[in-house]
């Protein structure tokens, strides 16, 4: 009876039937939900949230997947529960009169009852199971038994009464919850986990740095594949949520489609059709690089073609950055308008890092944007590893969301880390915007570091922003030097001198070709009239022979006729002309 | 105690009534110890002031939130006021006799 360790381990099939809980994130940590009729730990300090996430549980339960439930609570009285979850939009009395819920308040004061020999707790046990008898309950929650600790002196007994109801909640098929308050170096004050061999879940509650951060583990789930981080969790207007980590299964799905960045040229480096709808785009650059500009060119271009573009500003006020931008051109005002555009303007440092998510992942939940620009990721306080944390499960969020996303980061200059964030490896694209010095100018050059999934441009291009917008120009290599700027300028002036020059000697030369042929189309007209004239002399001299010879003969013909006719010779030949 | 509300009243006394209410889930061997602990108890100090109730669970479910019973056997002292409740088969019988303010020296023994 006191060795706690006794309890015979129940056998779990592999494949442990789940109750999903409803709670955003928590189902999939828990790879599908609590251990279906099996008892579930939730333990942690004061205020860390297991109560609220019991509740949850029922509540979601009841709505969500038609199982009602039964809340035994040993501390808030209904009254009080129903009043602190209203807030949440949960209305308790209401989801009791339809008979989804049965709340039980077990009253039971220190010191108050008197002990005089064996008992055993068969009370709590036959409430309990009218309670869930009277609305057919799957799920219980137990907040929190440890209660009991208080009341009842005989803690040998009030232990073995323990696991015996543990037993007879799996019995009865129900899917639980039993709380239990943190104790020091123990997970429950009275080591509650020792009965509750299924699924234990540790909720922690720390400030560091003046900054709250809530954390849930799953410390134990026997039979199930379960995440193994710690996991942060808010406590926010839609209630109980765990964040998931980043990147526990990659499943987004890889579209093909693209999605234009808004500006044609730097579409074109991008193997002509601009960003992957649904990846995420960092682009890095020195102060002043135009950064906020290319992303706010991406949402405006987003909205031009109907798509919601929701900015996180953590440097800028709104009216700031329309002003800003409306000076390159870039008009958000009228998105704002519109509602095609939000702007969430806050700086990070105010509120913690996971609170900070949380705004964001709210923000992006109501607003259902197509794209998404975080300007900038550096704004973000906090220990680099969290910021990486955070990001990659933002990141991971929007993509699965199909939500294509641009950050922004600022470098401070240098090669070494030019993200200035150890997140490149979740970045699909990078977009690199540096200042370049040259001849006394800074002027900003745009190359793309990476994108996967297409071949894309190599080159470093000039980025100009101008009050009509940006535009993206070829550089020019000289001697080993980019020319950007003024010097682009002088050389591309000196480039059409020389084309002109090159154009005037092409018509020289086309004039000269035009001439010799006219010259030699001459000659062979000449020789021709030469020709036909010898041709013509020549026929002449041979008509003038013939003529000769037919007289020759006729006159010896003649002759002959007129010496008697002896021309037997030459007759037959004459005779037949 | 074959009646689940089995009351026994001995006429009333100036010094006022025990009114007791005993509550139990079943025959089991502890609910029957605590009964016979308590009429022997009473019988002995209590001798025609006091009434028992016996209330069992298993037949009336929804009895056990009115005074928040949740172990069994729970033994109720209505009156006189205040509320005692005493848990258990009732054999320590001096702390039976201390719960239920019966013997003179008690500040000690009560938590």
């Amino acid at each position: 009876m006191t060795d706690p360790r006794s309890v015979p381990d129940v056998a779990v099939p592999p494949g442990v039937l789940k109750a999903p809980t409803g709670i955003t994130g928590l189902d999939e940590v828990t790879d599908g939900g609590l251990p279906r009729s099996r008892t579930t730990l939730v333990c942690g300090g004061p205020g860390c949230g297991k109560t609220l996430m019991g509740v949850q549980f029922l509540v979601r339960g009841a709505l969500d997947f038609g199982e009602p439930g039964v809340l035994v609570t040993f501390e808030e009285s209904a009254l009080e529960l129903a009043q602190n979850v209203a807030s949440l939009g949960w209305d308790l009395a209401d989801l009791e009169a339809q008979e989804l819920l049965a709340i039980e308040h077990v009253r039971i004061a220190d010191g108050e009852i008197l002990e005089t020999g064996a008992w055993d707790l068969e009370g709590l046990f036959i409430r309990l199971g009218a309670a869930i008898d009277s609305v057919g309950a799957k799920r219980v929650a137990l907040d929190t038994v440890e209660a009991l600790f208080g009341a009842l002196e005989n803690e040998t007994l009030l232990r073995a009464e323990l696991r015996r109801l543990f037993r007879w909640l799996n019995d009865r098929g129900v899917t639980a919850i039993v709380t239990g308050e943190r104790g020091g170096g123990t997970l429950t004050r009275h080591g509650l986990e020792e009965y509750v061999s299924d699924c234990v879940i540790v909720l922690d509650h720390r400030v560091h740095d003046q900054i709250s951060t809530r954390r849930l583990r799953i410390v134990k789930y026997r039979g199930s594949h379960h995440g193994p981080d710690e996991y942060p969790f808010l406590i926010g207007a839609q209630g109980f949520s765990v964040l998931p980590a980043s990147s526990m299964r990659l499943t987004h799905a890889a579209g093909g489609d693209r999605v234009s960045s808004g500006i044609g040229e730097l579409d074109r480096m991008l193997d002509g059709g601009g960003y992957y709808r649904g990846s995420s785009v960092l682009i890095s650059g020195t102060p002043g690089s135009g950064k906020t500009t290319l992303g706010a060119r991406f949402l405006e271009a987003g909205c031009e073609r109907g798509e919601r573009g929701l900015l996180f500003a953590f440097e800028e006020s709104p009216a700031q950055l329309v002003r800003d931008m409306r000076s390159v051109g870039i008009d958000l005002q009228r998105w704002l308008e519109s509602e095609m555009l939000r702007i969430v303007a806050e700086r990070p440092a105010a509120r913690g890092l996971e609170a900070h998510l949380a705004r964001s992942y709210q923000a992006i939940e109501e607003f259902a944007p197509d794209n998404v620009v975080i300007d900038p990721l550096s704004g973000l306080g906090g220990e680099d590893y969290e910021i990486e944390a955070m990001l990659s499960r933002l990141i991971d969020h929007l993509k699965a969301r199909g939500v294509t996303s641009v950050m922004t980061t600022l470098v401070a200059g240098g090669f070494e880390d030019r993200s200035g964030l150890g997140i490149s490896s979740v970045i699909d694209s990078w977009l690199e915007l540096t200042n370049v010095e040259i001849a006394g100018e800074r002027n900003r050059g745009i190359n793309v570091l990476k994108s996967r999934g297409m071949p894309h441009s190599n080159q470093v291009r000039e980025f100009l922003i101008t009050s009509e917008g940006i535009d993206i120009r070829d550089v020019y290599f000289s001697e080993g030097a980019v020319l950007m700027g003024s010097a682009r300028v002088a050389r591309e002036a000196r480039d059409q001198a020389a084309a002109i020059a090159r154009d005037e000697e092409l018509e020289a030369k086309r004039r000269r070709l035009f001439y010799r042929r006219a010259a030699v189309d001459a000659q062979i007209a000449a020789l021709q009239a030469e020709r036909e004239a010898e041709s013509q002399q020549l026929s002449a001299e041979i008509d003038s022979s013939e003529r000769v010879e037919r007289q020759v003969e006729q006159d010896r013909c003649e002759r002959a006729a007129a010496r008697g006719g002896s021309v037997l010779s030459e007759e037959g030949s004459g005779e037949a002309r | 105690m074959d009646a689940d509300t089995a009351t026994r009243a001995t006429g009333g006394g100036a010094e006022g009534i025990f009114r007791l209410r005993l509550y139990v889930a079943g025959q089991t061997p502890k609910s029957l110890a605590a009964f016979s602990n308590l009429r022997r108890i009473c019988e002995t100090h209590l001798a025609g002031r006091y009434e028992i109730e016996v209330i069992d669970l298993l037949e009336h479910p929804q009895l056990a939130a009115g005074d928040e019973i949740i172990a069994v056997p729970t033994l109720v002292r209505k009156l006189p006021e205040p509320m005692k409740k005493l848990i258990g088969d009732l054999s320590d019988t001096e702390r039976v006799l201390v719960g239920l303010q019966l013997l003179p020296t008690v500040t000690g023994e009560l938590r």
